[in-house]
């Protein structure tokens, strides 16, 4: 059994156990794009980054992949760590800004700036659909070919793979094209639609926990501007705009 | 060498050996050597040295022509060498066939020595710690030719790595063993413990010469310590950083080096296979490692029972397939198992679980060619050269905008001026200095104000650089430092694994900012974006490509600051380099009206009539510079 | 030395050739990319029906080998001209002007960004150091280094391995 402390909590676990379940089983909270229970950790999306070790030789590991190791301090919203996600997630956001759940993350972290010109790409080659084709309906029909800035998600030689069989899998699991965004704009980039929603549950609810997971603004009808308070009003529902780009 | 070779068993055989190869080495008629490395061969070696042989055959005389590796004098390539006995080895550059034709012919009456450069008296042996003399007793200098040991290049250096590199012929195995070769192996199989080994490796103070700079001697104690079988040793060949061909001269020209250090590490580690990865693109390299390797099983220095000790290893080739990510050492082990070379998250370490699950330990090419030398006289002695925390020699590819560009081994703690000035002879006439890359991609520039920095790992990495394969590019007010980093990073953008996200989408959106930059369109809080932007790749990267991709963007920024904003506010690039901010016209003082000019114009924007005066015409012009590289009257202006 | 390029659909001829190249190597997942570089060496690229055939011999789904066959630089999976210029673009060759020699390049062969000319005559591409960075700018023709390179000088060696009938001369 390892020992070591999250966040300054102690825990135990069995050897081989990856700093992510073992924070987990803490309860704490990591976010993720490319983790998915049921499939072999990738590493490839670094929103888990976690800090470890002590000043001045701390380092961001990612923690799905990061083996917990006896003595460990893990710190999951340091300084650094909090950085880092923001980070991330503006190129995040910048890269894929109809996708709702980089929006959500973008929210919950309180964005309010994104320094780079939209891509408007369809995929953050997280992996999960050729992981999920490969381990989970063991048919491997679809896989990664290139690399660096012309890598991609790929059909072999551009040809559907006779060891495809529409199941649909990686539809299902993609966290990019499962749910459009609606709240983006072309010249803001940022959706925060659940940042500028009003009424805000807390200002009705006592008791109400909200973690803005998810952003109800896309799950109402009409259309948001990340600038302008709205007051819902449902005899003035207008159609939702077209499919973004 | 289709001869069968006789079996080496024990010292004697080796003395045997030895002796066949003083005979080639020094022999006591005039010899003749072509240097045939690769860069010689694109210099044009291989005609001289068939010229060189057509000339000796057609006339009978009785002299030795054979090929040998790379001296380091790359800019004076190709180079002939010619061996008298009892005077000396006289070196020539700059060959061509008729030269070298006119050189045999004269070899007893006329020299020629207006072409020679440089003149060996007698050789060191790094193995050996002695100084060979060529000389016998009434012969000195040869008129104005300068020894070796006054030629500024190569007065500071020390030959460890390289000691045999130019010296001997690479596919002779017997003059291997003549300069030593083989002999720690034999005391070692015969008369050391493994512990002791790794012990003098340790104590030598040994860091992985391929960059990272880690400790050998750790790594072989960890290997050592593992159970699983079987082990493996891997030879890092892959030298991917662009301005770097250390290794790649070390495999052409002295592959037993390798070979023997390797022997010797799975002899202290207890590992039972070996490969050496080289790279696709050295197919000369690759050509003469199989060779060696072939010369060495058929001598029973490599297989069962190597010298009746027991041991036995067995070392085969690998060849890379063009991806510099594997280089790094996860990617390169996937790259074996027949994967994309996409790297590994560590812990688990490779010493741990790494070829096929295996404990695995990869070493530079250049840090298995010290062995043989650490454990012929001591790790003591390897650490008493050196600074106290980088121990002994590093060999460097002193290139760019340098009067003497080549091959260099020198003692760690030298400083950045003695190579670029003393060394390298400084930047070539009318330029100034302005700063060094080293470590390739991975690494960062240090301005010429700094070049009293001691040649070590940690000073440069405190400098904002590292110390990186030994790639050490010099460059001076014609370079532009943004396009340097946009450079390296169109280079990292291509060669990324691009499977972690920071690394892949990271490296292009720095390269989309500063090409920005470079174009002139860049703004104020670009700056800012650019050290946020690297902040995160460093930090976040899976594997040390992303780490470091950073690096150049980061040193540039931290030293020549005003020449991005240059760049921004006044659109203006100080050197002249950046497309979009240049033009290109024609002096109506000099111009005389070649038509020269008009000849290589890729835009065909040049205008005029002969002997008038010509104009480039603005719209069509794309900047090439092959005008001003044609110019011979230096009369194209770029503003 | 090199050939013509073989184009889709593959003869007969070639298939068995082909086979019996895939049949000197065991099946083991580890001689992927030896199997890959041999496959190459014989027909200048890697047909696609040849890849399809490594699968089922090691028994590995087609996505895999396309993937290892699109990763490796030295792998095409197009057909390739007959003489294969490589551009180094090293760090030492790009301060001597390097992008512009390729630039050079591409439009003296016809090669273009596409990277083969239309007459299947050459294909150029950029690699990253050849290891000759003190005769910068060099580039490499089939197994011939080119040193000390000037844009001027390029159409002169571009010509030289041109079939005798086609030389290139005057203006571009």
């Amino acid at each position: 059994m390892i020992r070591l402390t999250i966040n300054g909590i102690p825990a135990e676990v069995e050897e081989g156990t990856s700093v992510r379940e073992a924070a987990r089983f803490l309860g704490i909270p990591i976010p993720t794009l490319c983790h998915e229970d049921g499939l072999t950790p990738y590493g490839a999306c670094r929103l888990c980054l976690v800090e470890i070790g002590e000043a001045p030789r701390t380092k961001l590991v990612a923690s799905c992949t990061q083996r917990a190791e006896a003595g460990m301090r893990v710190r999951t919203n340091s300084a650094a760590v909090e950085r880092a996600r923001k980070l991330l997630l503006e190129l995040y956001v910048a890269t894929c800004p109809q996708s709702k759940r980089i929006q959500d993350l973008a929210s919950a972290m309180g964005m309010r700036q994104c320094r780079y010109e939209p891509k408007h790409e369809l995929c953050i080659q997280c992996g999960l659909c050729v992981r999920m084709c490969e381990q989970q309906m063991m048919a491997g029909a679809i896989g990664f070919a290139y690399r660096g800035a012309r890598r991609k998600v790929s059909r072999p030689f551009d040809m559907t793979s006779e060891l495809c069989r529409q199941c649909g899998a990686c539809l299902y699991i993609c966290p990019v094209c499962e749910l459009r965004c609606q709240g983006a704009s072309a010249e803001s980039t940022l959706c925060n639609g659940c940042l500028n929603f009003s009424p805000v549950c807390m200002q009705s609810y006592d008791d109400a926990m909200c973690f803005l997971d998810p952003c109800h603004a896309c799950e109402l009808p009409g259309p948001f501007r990340a600038d302008v308070h709205v007051r819902l009003q449902p005899e003035k529902i207008l159609k939702s705009p077209g499919e973004p780009e | 060498m289709s001869d069968p070779r006789p079996l080496l068993r024990n010292v004697d055989d080796l003395a045997a050996a030895a002796t066949r190869g003083r005979k080639t080495l020094y022999p006591d008629h005039p010899k003749i050597l072509v240097g045939m490395a690769t860069c010689g061969q694109a210099a044009g070696a291989t005609e001289v040295l068939d010229a060189v042989r057509e000339e000796v055959e057609r006339n009978g005389l009785p002299y030795l022509v054979a090929e040998t590796g790379c001296i380091g004098w790359c800019g004076q390539e190709p180079l002939v060498d010619v061996w008298l006995p009892g005077r000396g080895r006289v070196t020539y550059g700059r060959m061509k066939p008729g030269r070298a034709r006119q050189i045999v012919r004269g070899i007893s009456e006329d020299l020629k020595l207006e072409w020679a450069i440089g003149w060996m008296p007698g050789d060191e042996n790094a193995l050996s710690g002695k100084w060979t003399s060529y000389l016998d007793s009434h012969n000195g200098q040869f008129k104005g030719v300068p020894a070796y040991r006054d030629i500024p290049m190569f007065r500071r250096q020390m030959r460890v790595v390289l000691r045999n590199s130019g010296l001997i012929t690479p596919q002779n195995l017997d003059e291997y063993i003549a300069r030593g070769g083989y002999f720690a192996l034999h005391r070692a199989l015969t008369a050391m413990q493994p512990e002791e080994i790794i012990d003098h490796v340790t104590r030598s103070g040994l860091r992985g010469r391929g960059g990272a700079g880690f400790p050998t001697g750790k790594k072989w104690a960890a290997l050592r310590r593992q159970r699983a079988t079987p082990k493996y040793l891997i030879c890092n060949g892959d030298e991917g950083d662009p301005g770097a061909y250390m290794d790649r001269t070390e495999l052409e020209s002295d592959p037993h080096a390798v070979i023997e250090g390797m022997i010797l590490g799975a002899y202290a580690t207890g590992a039972s296979e070996g490969i050496i990865y080289v790279r696709e693109e050295y197919p000369l390299a690759v050509a003469r490692m199989l060779e060696a390797i072939a010369q060495t099983e058929a001598a029973g220095l490599l297989g069962a029972d190597i010298f009746g000790s027991g041991f036995a290893f067995r070392l085969r080739v690998v060849k890379g397939a063009g991806a510099f990510v594997c280089g790094e050492e996860t990617a390169l082990i996937a790259s074996v198992e027949g994967r994309v070379g996409e790297p590994r998250p560590r812990p688990p370490f490779p010493v741990e679980k790494g070829l096929w699950g295996k404990p695995t330990c990869i070493n530079n090419v250049e840090t298995w060619a010290n062995i043989p030398v650490i454990v012929m006289r001591g790790g003591d002695w390897y650490a008493s050269i050196g600074t106290a925390t980088s121990k002994g020699t590093k060999t460097f590819c002193l290139v760019g905008q340098v009067n003497n560009t080549g091959l260099i081994e020198v003692p760690m703690g030298i400083t950045l001026r003695e190579i670029v000035e003393e060394i390298g002879g400084g930047v070539p006439k009318g330029r100034r200095v302005k700063a060094v890359q080293t470590g390739g991609p991975s690494g960062g520039c240090v301005p010429a104000e700094q070049f009293d920095l001691p040649v070590d790992y940690e000073s440069l990495t405190k400098a904002g650089s590292i110390m990186g394969s030994g790639g050490m590019i010099v460059m001076d007010n014609s370079t532009c430092m943004v396009d340097i980093a946009k450079y390296f990073l169109g280079f990292l953008q291509d060669e990324s694994c691009g499977k972690c996200f920071t690394c892949r989408e990271g490296t292009q959106r720095l390269r989309e900012v500063v090409t920005r930059i470079s174009e002139g369109k860049g703004r104020e809080e670009d700056l800012a974006l650019l050290e946020d932007l690297s902040w995160l790749v460093k930090n976040a990267s899976l594997c040390g490509l992303g780490q470091t991709a950073p690096n150049s963007v980061l040193s540039t920024l931290r030293y020549f600051r005003e020449e991005y904003l240059a760049h921004i506010r006044e659109r203006k690039c100080p050197a002249k380099v950046c497309r979009e901010l240049i033009t290109f016209t024609i002096d109506p003082v000099t111009c005389n009206g070649c038509g020269a000019c008009v000849q290589v114009c890729s835009g065909q924007a040049i205008l005029g009539e002969k002997k008038k005066l010509h104009v480039i015409e603005q719209a069509r012009c794309t900047k090439c510079g092959a005008c001003l590289e044609t110019c011979k009257f230096d009369a194209v202006l770029v503003h | 030395m090199f050939g013509a390029p073989t184009r889709l659909p593959m003869t007969q001829v070639e298939l068995e050739k082909a086979d019996g190249i895939l049949e000197q190597f065991e099946d083991a997942r580890g001689n992927l990319i030896p199997i890959l570089q041999e496959v190459q060496s014989h027909f200048y690229y890697l047909p696609e029906e040849i890849l399809r055939r490594i699968a089922r011999k090691l028994h590995v789904p087609a996505a895999q080998i396309y993937q290892v066959a699109t990763f490796y630089r030295c792998f095409s999976l197009k057909p390739r001209g007959k003489h294969l210029v490589q551009v180094c673009l090293g760090t030492a060759c790009h301060v001597r002007g390097g992008q512009r020699i390729l630039e050079r390049v591409e439009t003296e062969t016809g090669a273009g960004a596409s990277g083969t000319s239309p007459d299947f005559e050459f294909t150029v591409e950029p690699v990253r150091c050849l290891g000759c960075c003190a005769l910068a700018p060099v580039m490499r023709v089939d197994r011939d280094t080119v040193a000390h390179l000037e844009i001027g000088k390029v159409r002169g060696v571009v010509n030289r391995y041109r079939p005798k009938a086609r030389k290139e001369t005057g203006n571009v």
